[in-house]
């Protein structure tokens, strides 16, 4: 769906986009992440269209951006960063020209602008003016004027930024109902986000992609693995024998916890996920179990891995 | 054809909705009003022999109604969009850059020509009292108009132009007034310089805005004037539309 070569995007003395090169396949949710700055918004403009790419290729449904931007755009449903609308329209009134300038007929943009506004939540608030919104409401109102012309690809910059965490799941699920029917290109700089919702990552830093994989394995590749914490209340030394006889543990710390409970941190081989048999072993022994989590990589941590000199996600 | 009335509709309803447009168009009704007045007094002094709109244009509000409507109606057209971040879901919209400037010029000329609507009830006013036919004469009248949709054809496509440079409304508004007032010096300032050769005095003539609404007012349609004007609105909207073209040159 998207195929991006080689494309750098230089303003002004300043390199925003380096050189990167990535393929979509008709869809996938891809989400791109990274730090402000990274790019990702720039990726997003030349994508869509609005601004052309100093150097390289994009295509997208094998048409190229530049040359055939008009059918490009009509392909292509954009919500910029910071969601600008027109503050003195009304909702239905506002969807319907977006749905006009798209293209669509005078019947086919009213079924439409219907359509989306049920599928966005904004069924019964077609007659409130956008400027007296509030943050949610009016990202619901992007949304649904990315989706009003029924595009093959999506392209939301940063669609949860500022929301409250309703608002944030609701939003998920509904770029999460899109997955099949349309291609979805999300940008964000939250990870837990991309993993509820995307079936694939691209990091993004300093202008390039550094990594480009499904969240799982991404979380896998990370060195270390993850870890899992175990709270068992048994006696240490008992404890500490049966953690080292577990097959997969590289290694592991025990460390006292409230009451006469003990803290096990434990970190598996190839990232593992350790905790099926961890409470096995508690069962087994019929040792009170009151915790058990598998700590997961920050996001912060996956950039300073990946950021890292002589990394070995680097594509 | 349908993008092009889909987005003029948008931009004259952004004129109508908000209360900036009601307070330019009451703004120039007084303006018009004022004129009224002055010319109210001068015709109860002595007898005119001029047709009552070129009376009319005489008193110099005609020219500060036009040098201020103009880039206080246009400056929002590009700068706004560019500034809140609209003319990126705009111009990502599958939308020629042609017909964005078109629709945009369109309501602003649409919107410049409501505000002049006032014009017509004093020129009523006049005929109703004065008792004569000949201070509503249909073809000065149309004239007169003519004149008024020339020069704001020229004033408005400069106020787009001015608007597609930048992103401060402020600067466009101010871009357009100096440029607009500028083009109307023009022809003071040829009458002031003394120019020896024929040839310079009319060129110079040819850009004479005073002159031209002049010879409107009276009901004399000079094909020179007309022409000058359309070609000039064409190549400011041509300028414009190479601005907003530009963000797409590599």
């Amino acid at each position: 769906m998207i195929q991006v070569s080689n494309l750098t995007k230089r303003y002004a003395g300043r390199t925003a986009v380096d050189d990167i090169s990535f393929t979509v396949a008709r869809g996938e949710i891809v989400g791109l992440l990274g730090p402000n700055g990274a790019g990702k918004s720039t990726t997003m403009r030349v994508l869509s269209g609005f601004m052309p790419a100093t150097s390289g290729t994009v295509k997208v449904a094998g048409l190229d951006v530049f040359h055939d931007s008009d059918e490009v755009r009509r392909r292509i449903g954009y919500m910029p960063e910071n969601n600008p609308l027109h503050p003195e329209m009304r909702i239905a009134e506002y969807l319907k020209f977006r749905a006009r300038l798209k293209g669509l007929g005078w019947s086919k943009s009213r079924e439409r602008v219907k359509k989306v506004m049920e599928q966005c939540g904004l069924k019964d608030a077609g007659r409130r003016v956008i400027g007296q919104l509030s943050k949610g409401y009016k990202q619901r109102v992007g949304l649904a004027d990315a989706l009003v012309h029924e595009p093959e690809l999506i392209i939301l910059d940063e669609p949860t930024i500022g929301l409250d965490p309703h608002q944030i799941r609701s939003v998920r699920a509904l770029i999460k109902s899109l997955a099949g029917k349309h291609t979805v290109l999300i940008s964000t700089h939250i990870l837990p986000e991309v993993e509820m919702m995307c079936s694939r990552v691209l990091i993004m830093f300093g202008g390039r992609v550094l990594a480009s994989d499904t969240p799982d394995n991404l979380q896998r590749r990370m060195a270390g693995g993850s870890q899992v914490i175990a709270e068992i209340s048994a006696p240490q030394s008992v404890l500490r024998v049966a953690c080292e006889a577990l097959p997969d543990v590289e290694q592991f710390d025990i460390s006292p916890a409230e009451g006469d409970f003990f803290r096990c941190a434990l970190t598996a081989k190839d990232g593992k996920d350790l905790r099926p048999e961890v409470s096995a072993l508690a069962m087994k022994n019929g040792w009170p179990l009151r915790e058990l989590t598998r700590s997961r990589h920050s996001l912060e941590d996956i950039y300073v891995q990946v950021t890292k000199p002589k990394s070995e996600v680097v594509e | 054809m349908s993008v092009f009335m889909a987005l003029l509709r948008r931009e004259l309803g952004t004129f109508f909705y908000s209360i900036t447009g009601y307070v330019i168009i009451a703004a120039v009704a007084m303006l018009t009003g004022l004129s009224f007045v002055v010319l109210m007094l001068t015709l109860g002094n002595d007898p005119i022999t001029m047709p009552v709109t070129q009376a009319f244009y005489q008193t110099f509000f005609f020219w500060l109604v036009l040098l201020l409507l103009s880039p206080v109606v246009t400056m929002r057209l590009f700068a706004l969009e560019k500034a809140t971040g609209t003319f990126e879901t705009l111009m990502t919209a599958p939308v020629g850059d042609a017909a964005v400037v078109a629709a945009k010029f369109s309501a602003a000329l649409i919107f410049y020509l409501v505000s002049w609507l006032p014009l017509l009830a004093c020129l009523a006013i006049v005929q109703h009292y004065t008792h004569q036919a000949a201070a509503l004469d249909p073809h000065t009248l149309g004239a007169t108009y003519l004149g008024i949709f020339l020069v704001g054809c020229l004033f408005v496509s400069l106020g787009c132009f001015a608007s597609s440079l930048t992103r401060s409304q402020m600067a466009a508004a101010l871009i357009s007034f100096v440029l607009g007032t500028s083009l109307f010096a023009l022809g003071f300032v040829a009458k002031a310089l003394p120019f020896t050769t024929e040839n310079q005095t009319r060129i110079i003539s040819y850009f004479d805005l005073f002159n031209h609404m002049d010879n409107f007012a009276r009901g004399i349609v000079d094909t020179r004037a007309v022409i000058f004007y359309v070609s000039a609105t064409f190549v400011f909207l041509f300028l414009t539309l190479r601005v907003v073209e530009s963000r797409r040159w590599k």
